[in-house]
């Protein structure tokens, strides 16, 4: 039976690209009274299960998230394997 | 000259598309659907307005994987007209026909109204019946029209001439209070290195009558014409 493999991929904008819903957020905190909050980025996360070996697994989470989770114009992404 | 206007689960402006060409421009029109890679011999290629696949991840992001997107691309490829409207703009740049992005709308709102464009090249095969600094007065309905690239990249597409239209005041002026979503440089459509290829946000399938407002958007699509039947020979 083949393993299961499971990541956490969160994608958020490029440094430098405006975040319009951050910084709507951030503007909510200061009103609510949370001035020591300074900055706030959005960005989304996935929860992925591959039906495969983990190392096997990575060239291909690589590849959807390139293709697919995140537009290489103005995201980026990172991958974590939880144990 | 015929069109195909291709239908994605979510698409909404497939039928305007469809009746502007069919009963305004009156020339041959089809409905591709987006499960199918046949492009049943159509001159140029719509990708509609709507909100594909619920908009889900990001316009267009889920579209662009359709069946018919790879005979698209390979139509473009070879030199085919492809225009693409609103959430079709969004299609065509998550595939890589057009640079840069289509980002959240600066204020965060879904805008519906009315804006001016100015036509900054009427040298393209969708402007060629317009003259550069004329003014069209098309609406716009989306949330994600906050166009975006690389600064370095954004001075090519102006240097190139690759900005077609531009948010502008009733006078013609690229102000900040006349662009309606944040995009940089006001822009509104651009186009390919090779021409063909067109998106913009604002919808002209819905200003193709003045009776109903504005008949600006009918220009777009005589000046298609007039490219597809110099290319034919017509």
């Amino acid at each position: 039976m083949a393993n299961k493999t499971k990541a956490v991929v969160h994608v958020r904008l490029k440094e430098g690209v405006l975040d319009p819903q951050g910084v709507t957020i951030h503007k909510a905190l200061l009103q609510m009274g949370y001035p020591e909050f300074t900055s706030v980025r959005s960005g989304r996360f996935f929860e992925l299960e591959i039906d495969s070996e983990s190392g096997s697994a990575d060239a291909r989470i690589e590849e959807v998230c390139r293709k697919l989770l995140a537009n290489p114009v103005i995201e980026t992404f990172t991958v974590e394997k939880p144990e | 000259m015929k069109v195909g206007v291709v239908t994605f689960p979510g698409s909404n402006c497939d039928y305007d598309a469809y009746a502007a060409v069919r009963f305004i421009l009156q020339e041959d029109v089809e409905f591709l659907w987006h499960k199918s890679q046949d492009l049943l011999g159509c001159d140029l290629v719509v990708l509609p307005g709507g909100f594909s696949y619920g908009d889900y991840l990001r316009g267009g992001a889920i579209a662009r994987f359709s069946p018919i997107m790879e005979s698209v691309v390979r139509f473009a490829a070879s030199g085919g007209l492809v225009m693409g409207i609103c959430n079709g703009f969004q299609v065509l740049t998550e595939c890589g026909l057009l640079p840069g992005a289509l980002m959240r709308n600066s204020h965060l709102r879904f805008s519906c109204k009315y804006v001016n464009l100015r036509v900054e090249n009427a040298a393209t095969r969708f402007t060629s019946v317009c003259r550069e600094g004329d003014i069209l007065r098309i609406p716009i309905a989306h949330g994600e029209g906050n166009y975006y690239f690389h600064d370095r990249d954004v001075q090519r597409l102006e240097d190139e001439s690759r900005v077609v239209f531009r948010y502008v005041t009733a006078d013609g002026e690229a102000t900040e209070s006349a662009n309606p979503n944040g995009s940089l440089n006001n822009i509104a459509g651009i186009v390919n290195a090779e021409g063909n290829v067109l998106g913009m946000m604002p919808h002209p399938e819905r200003a193709m009558e003045e009776i109903l407002g504005s008949a600006d958007g009918l220009r777009v699509f005589e000046s298609v014409r007039a490219a597809y039947q110099t290319t034919a020979g017509v």
